[in-house]
């Protein structure tokens, strides 16, 4: 019992404790939700062909995010315990279909290509995840600040590995032809999916290398 | 309407569009739960059994419910409730009438909730205008499939607990670089048959 609630505040000071700052910056870098938590790597490894996609899925990640962090953090304490998931879950599935009705709408081409991907953020753990353990016991503000930054984070991993899969895979960047001169063939390797997961699986190895995990004794 | 036939639609999902190496979905429970291979081969079963049936259900509530009332926008909201009631149900049903089947598969029924693999056959299965009998076979075909891929990286994974992985690679690193190689292996089915 006592120690479930100093968990609780240790987690509520080590997110930043009321500090925005911390928390948008711990969002990007210190806690990234792909790299430092693997958490939302399906979509992360599917619009990632693309520079495109990806920074369409980044933008649509952090409208859901915050936006879910707002509403979580002004209703939670009238939130029953009991029914919390499913609410939570009912929040973030509201704000997914408001952004894939609005790319419908308005870029349906985008929507077109990304397929049943936009929808498969209802499920991506990131979001629930931060509704969980971050909105629930923080002031709406911060939590939409939250909210913000791990989109961001998220949205920086996916332009990474778009960037190398276009280039690679499909000599363009954002449409734009930049191999043709170079002498480099495009692989298709890399446009298709075992490219995708061997770009994530070298990704994670260089930015634990980078910023080792606490604990590196789990087993392969 | 797709004209693709049953029998190409079950083998495609398995093999050539596996919902885990073509299409990416279901990675979080594929990336924590490959440890051991029993492990592994309990959610594959449970995942398959819910896909199936969830995927047949979407599919009577989308095209009797949600078309005639005009909506399709409110489509994925409720299949996610959907495989959330269907999973409550499925547990409270197990534990009543098999309580040896519920302690093997009990523990991962409330993981696949929040498996995306199953919420995203219902979509495919939207998206690619199945009738009644293909959504089926798709259901059943990608949960299939996604169980056969957890199973190669859990019995993967239990043999490379011997070998000298880079520290810093171990962990999720090394799972994405395998199923990179078994991706590759897949695509070779590709020549095969193909979806779309």
């Amino acid at each position: 019992m006592s120690s479930d609630v100093n968990q609780r505040k240790g987690i509520d000071t080590g997110f930043g404790g009321g500090k925005g700052r911390e928390t948008l910056g711990d969002g990007v870098f210190k806690v990234n939700p792909i790299t430092c938590q693997v958490l939302g790597i399906c979509s992360a490894l599917a619009v990632t062909s693309r520079l495109e996609k990806a920074l369409v899925m980044g933008g649509a990640l952090v409208f859901v995010l915050a936006m879910t962090g707002l509403i979580v953090s002004i209703l939670r304490s009238y939130m029953p315990r009991r029914i919390r998931m499913i609410t939570e879950v009912a929040i973030i599935a509201t704000f997914v279909i408001l952004f894939d009705q609005f790319l419908r709408a308005f870029y349906y081409d985008m929507s077109k290509q990304l397929g049943p991907y936009v929808a498969l953020i209802i499920t991506n753990c990131i979001v629930m995840g931060r509704a969980e353990a971050f909105a629930t016991q923080n002031p709406p503000l911060l939590s939409m600040l939250d909210g913000v930054a791990n989109g961001l984070g998220y949205a920086m991993i996916l332009a990474i590995i778009a960037i190398f899969r276009e280039i690679f895979g499909n000599g363009t960047l954002l449409g734009y032809p930049i191999l043709t001169g170079t002498g480099i063939e495009k692989n298709l390797l890399f446009a298709l999916a075992p490219g995708a997961f061997i770009a994530a699986g070298f990704l994670i190895w260089f930015l634990n290398t980078l910023n080792p995990p606490e604990s590196t004794e789990d087993s392969p | 309407m797709n004209s693709t036939p049953v029998f190409v639609i079950f083998v495609a999902s398995i093999f050539t569009n596996n919902i885990l190496l073509a299409s990416f979905l279901g990675m979080c429970s594929f990336l924590v739960c490959s440890n051991r291979i029993d492990t592994a081969f309990g959610l594959g079963a449970a995942v398959t059994f819910v896909m199936l049936f969830t995927t047949m259900i979407d599919y009577l509530i989308y095209h009797y419910v949600l078309i005639p009332l005009k909506l399709e926008f409110l489509s994925y909201i409720i299949f996610i409730a959907v495989i959330a009631a269907f999973v409550q149900f499925v547990e409270m049903f197990v534990e009543r009438f098999s309580p040896k089947l519920y302690y093997a598969l009990g523990i991962f029924l409330p993981l696949i909730t929040v498996n995306c693999a199953i919420l995203g056959a219902s979509l495919f299965m939207v998206l690619r205008k199945y009738n009644f009998a293909q959504s089926t076979f798709f259901g059943l075909g990608s949960g299939i499939g996604w169980a056969l891929a957890i199973a190669l990286m859990a019995g993967l994974r239990e043999k490379m607990g011997y070998s000298n992985v880079p520290a810093r690679l171990r962990g999720p690193g090394i799972v994405m670089l395998v199923t990179g190689i078994i991706a590759m292996a897949f695509m070779g089915f590709a020549g095969m048959l193909k979806l779309q």
